[in-house]
Order: structure tokens, then sequence, then C-alpha cells
């Protein structure tokens, strides 16, 4: 065929001045026309309010009694162990694919702003996370609670630290989320990211393991996964950090990552 | 127009792109050309501000490409290696780089039906052939109505159809007043695409011509003269300025005076001529021979 240019075909709307606003629905339309991203969301629910439901129906159907200082909470949320790698890999994703598939160019082509480009990103990211994730906490221990509740041991919202559970199970995986996030950023490859993302989650506290009893007692609990899982515990172990304390520190290895990552995308050449 | 000044690229121990100043004016298809490896690409990915110099300078329309608020609307990049995320159908992928600009939705279905993509919009951009996948870069480089549009080898590995396509929609813009920067190591194409040309080799400026003067300028242009009077017209025209030599096929090859000189002295002399044609260096002798000593690895031609 032919080209047909014709200036009512070239004539564009009038320009409006591009701000934070139109960089994040960009980067909105970028995360929910990926179908990777809908199975993720796919599978964060069915591992959460799944798990959450097999771990209610386990317990009550125990035969014998329920042990003493059984977290009924903590068990509840027990898919948050699993969909925290599902989110992490898809806050790496977020951003590696992009330099997989070469599209990093197109976009730094759209905006050369790269620090406002990330920014919009990992809001959108975060935003997303923390929807899905809040729901999908609320319905796995509302579920899991209903079950248990035969056994005599269910708790509700109301009781202490549940609230605090389930909410900061949420904020936990949206954290993980930005933490994935912040390693793609700043290694770019997606086999990398993913791997520092899973090593960062695993390998310290079987490291620190490895250290002599004292210390490993001092060091364990500031390790990013034992440090960050707190959150969502209400049968708070002796000597660890308490719940935000705990996400507090979790949250700091994500801010970490996430400044390098900012800094590395502005510097290097993409 | 861009402008580059002095730009210089270097890669740890390798010099990319050295010391390197040009401009590229609107209302023509600038080629830029260049044996692989010359920096052509490393060039244009500094233009878009993806590579960061080493030193000196490159601006579109006065300003380096970050300082650009709603850069689609002044230049649009259609780059060699594909730059879109297979997974994405052709229509999202134009609506979020619109999107990101403030350019409305209205227009990707414009550029859509530009490029003749319209009827496959939603299929994942991964399925599109290297044809398709062209015209999907293309539409993303008009979104904005840019004043600069920029391809890195647009038609690498198209098909005949294809390649067509490319260089009328190139040269169309052109036309309509705007600045067109096409890189390329297929001379032929660019004889038939280019207005001006700007030629590297191993990261420096080998030429900065229009495509009439660079093929004119060619060492190969000469004049063959067939003549039963070959060493008294020789003669006549060393006298005159020109240098002669035997042509391979028999005839005398003269460089340095136009045709209409050359039939002129003969008559004025009464030495006849049989022949008298004005040969030509193709695009590609003139290129070759720019870039014989640039050329990072030469097949050595068998003695």
């Amino acid at each position: 065929m032919t080209a047909r240019l014709s200036p009512e075909m070239c004539a564009a709307a009038p320009p409006t001045t591009v701000g934070f606003g139109n960089v994040l629905r960009s980067e909105w339309t970028k995360l929910r026309s990926l179908r990777s991203t809908c199975w993720s969301a796919a599978f964060v629910v069915l591992a959460t309010v799944g798990l959450g439901i097999f771990m209610g129906a386990r317990w009550a159907h125990q035969s014998g009694p329920i042990p003493p200082g059984f977290d009924a909470t903590n068990t509840s949320l027990s898919g948050t162990y699993i969909a925290q790698l599902i989110v992490g890999a898809l806050g790496v994703l977020t951003i590696t694919s992009e330099y997989a598939t070469g599209m990093i160019r197109a976009t730094f082509s759209a905006v050369p702003q790269r620090r406002t480009l990330l920014a919009a990103k990992a809001v959108v990211l975060a935003l997303g996370t923390l929807v899905v994730a809040e729901a999908v906490c609320f319905v796995a221990f509302v579920s899991c609670q209903a079950l248990l509740a035969n056994k005599g041991v269910g708790v509700s919202l109301g009781d202490p630290g549940a609230l605090r559970s389930v909410v900061g199970a949420g904020l936990y995986l949206t954290a993980a989320a930005l933490l994935g996030f912040g390693l793609g950023a700043a290694i770019r490859h997606p086999a990398g990211g993913l791997s520092a993302f899973f090593g960062l989650l695993f390998a310290p506290s079987a490291i620190v393991d490895l250290l002599p009893t004292d210390w490993r007692n001092d060091l364990i609990n500031y390790m990013p996964a034992n440090a960050g899982s707190q959150i969502f515990t209400t049968d708070n172990v002796n000597g660890a950090l308490g719940p935000w304390a705990g996400l507090g520190v979790f949250c700091l290895y994500a801010a970490a990552a996430l400044v390098v990552g900012f800094v590395l995308t502005a510097v290097r050449d993409a | 127009m861009i402008e580059a000044r002095r730009l210089t690229k270097r890669y740890g121990s390798t010099l990319a792109v050295d010391d390197l100043s040009f401009d590229v004016l609107p209302g023509r298809v600038t080629g830029f050309l260049g044996p692989n490896g010359a920096g052509k690409s490393t060039t244009m990915r500094m233009v878009l501000g993806l590579d960061r110099p080493t030193s000196g300078t490159v601006t579109v329309l006065g300003r380096p490409f970050g300082e650009h608020h709603r850069p689609l609307h002044e230049i649009g990049a259609v780059l060699e290696s594909r730059s879109v995320h297979g997974g994405r159908s052709a229509y999202n992928h134009l609506l979020c780089l619109a999107q990101s600009n403030g350019i409305a939705e209205r227009r990707v279905h414009d550029v859509l039906e530009l490029v003749g993509l319209s009827d496959v919009a939603g299929r994942r951009a991964r399925a599109f052939s290297l044809g398709m996948s062209q015209r999907l870069g293309l539409a993303a480089a008009l979104l904005g109505d840019p004043a600069v549009v920029l391809c890195d080898e647009p038609v690498n590995g198209l098909d005949p159809e294809g390649i067509r396509w490319i260089r009328t929609t190139l040269r169309a813009l052109a036309a309509e007043g705007r600045t067109v920067f096409v890189s390329s190591h297929l001379m032929s194409e660019m004889a038939l695409m280019a207005d001006h040309v700007i030629v590297v080799g191993r990261g420096r400026l080998l030429a900065d011509a229009s495509m009439a003067d660079l093929l004119a300028s060619g060492a190969r242009s000469f004049a063959l003269v067939r003549t039963p009077d070959a060493t008294r017209l020789a003669a006549v025209l060393h006298k005159a300025g020109a240098t002669t030599s035997a042509h391979a096929d028999g005839g005398l090859e003269v460089v340095g005076l136009p045709c209409d000189r050359i039939g002129d002295l003969a008559a004025e002399h009464g030495l006849r001529v049989h022949e008298l044609t004005p040969r030509q260096a193709s695009l590609e002798a003139a290129f070759l021979e720019l870039t014989h000593d640039s050329v990072d690895f030469r097949v050595e031609e068998a003695s």
C-alpha cells in the first residue's frame, strides 16, 4: 500500500503539558495490558485465599487438641509467604521486561525524565498491589476464621493484633513488590532481578544461621523476611522486633533497593 | 532540525563516535551512511538521550532531548532493534505511549490507520512480522505529529514491498517539511531515498553533502572518450587541466573536465570523437571509496 499522509491524518490533538498524571495513566495502561499481570493477580488470590481456607480446614479437622500458643491470625495469613514471591516477581518483571523486550527505549524516548518515569511505575505497582493484597488478606482471614470457629479457636478482627496483622500483611506484600521493583531497576535483567529478590528473602537467614548463636540471635531479627513477617504475627517471639518495627526494617530494605535502582537508572546508558 | 557538535562517545577503550559535527535540516531526507560498526546507532541513541555523550552535544530543535517535556511532539523515533513489549497489543502499545505525552486516544486510531495496522490492532506485537513491526514502530513515531522523524536502519530485513512503503512514507514526511534522518548501510536504498547524506566510518565524519554532490565528487566519475586520435586528444585535454588514462575496455578515461568541454575541445582541434559518455560513480562506489580505510572487518581480496 502507499502512504497516505494527508494533513488531517497528521494533525495531532493540541499538546497538553506532560505531567506526572499522564505518566501515571500510561504506566497503568502498561500494567493492565499484560496477561502476566492478570495471572499474577489470580495467583495471589489463589495462594492467599486458597491457603487461608486450606489451613482453616486443616486445623478444624485436627484430631487432637490445638497446641497452646496457636496463632490463629498468622495461620489464616499463611498464603502471604507464597504471595510475597508472586508480587516480588511482578515488581522485578515490571521493569526488567521493558529492558528485555527493548520497550525501555520507546519508554525513555517518550519520557526522558527517567526518575519521574520510575516513580510513576512504582506508584502504579504499589497501589495495584496494595488494593489486591488488602482485599485477599481480608478474605483469607475471614474465611479461615470461620472454619477455625468450629474448633473454638477462631478470632475476629476485634481481637488483639488481628486487624493490624491483616492490614499489615497487605502492606508487607506491597513493600515486597517495591523491593522487587527496586532490585529490577538496579539489575535490569529478569533472571538476575528474580535471583536477587529470592536470594534476599531466603539467603540471609540461612547464612546468619551459620554464625555463633548469640550473634545469630541478634542478627536474625533484622533479616528481611524475619523482620517483615512480624507484622502479621500476633504471638511475637521474645526478642524479635515488634510488628511495626519489623515492617519498618523490611521497608528500609525496599527503600534501599529503590534508591539504588533510581540512581543507576538515571546515570546509566539505556 | 538536529545539531551535533563535536559529539564523542567512548565505550571503554573503543571510540564509537569520534568528534562528530553535523546538522540535519528540515524538508529533506538526510541519509546517515556508514559500514556496520561505524557509530550510526550510537549517534542516534545519543540524539534520543538514551546514551550520554562522553563529550560534545547534540540538540533536537535547539534543546537536548532530555529537556523536552513532551518529546513525542518534537521527535519520533523508529529504532533498529524492536522496542515493543511482545505481550502487549499494538493498540495498547501505542495507547500507553500516547498517554505519557498527553496525546488523545483518538490519535492512536489515526496512526494505526495511517500505517495500515487497524485490522491487527488487537493482536499482540510478538505475533507481528518484521514488516508489521516496522509499521508499528513508525506509527509510534508519528503519534505526536513530530517535526523530526528519526529511523535507524528502517529497511533492514524488509521485503521489497515493505521497503517501498518505508521509502514513500519517509519521502512524504520530508515533503511536509519535517526533518527526516535515516540511517542505513544499504547504499542502493539511500540513493533512492535521501536528498542529503552524512557518511561516517569508525565514528568519524567522512562526508556531509547532497546526494548529487557525493555522486559527482566520487573519484570514479569520468568521461569515457573513444577516438582514433587518442594521443593528440589526450595532449589537448592535459593542456586544459584534465587527467587521462586508458579505460579497461579501450578508449580514454577523462577526469577533471565535463563532457561538453571535452567535445568542444575536440571540435576546436579538428579531432574525431566516436563516443563521449559521462560515467558517474554509483553511490555504492563513492561510499566504498570513502569508507575503504574505515571498515573494521574486511575480507582481503584474493590476489
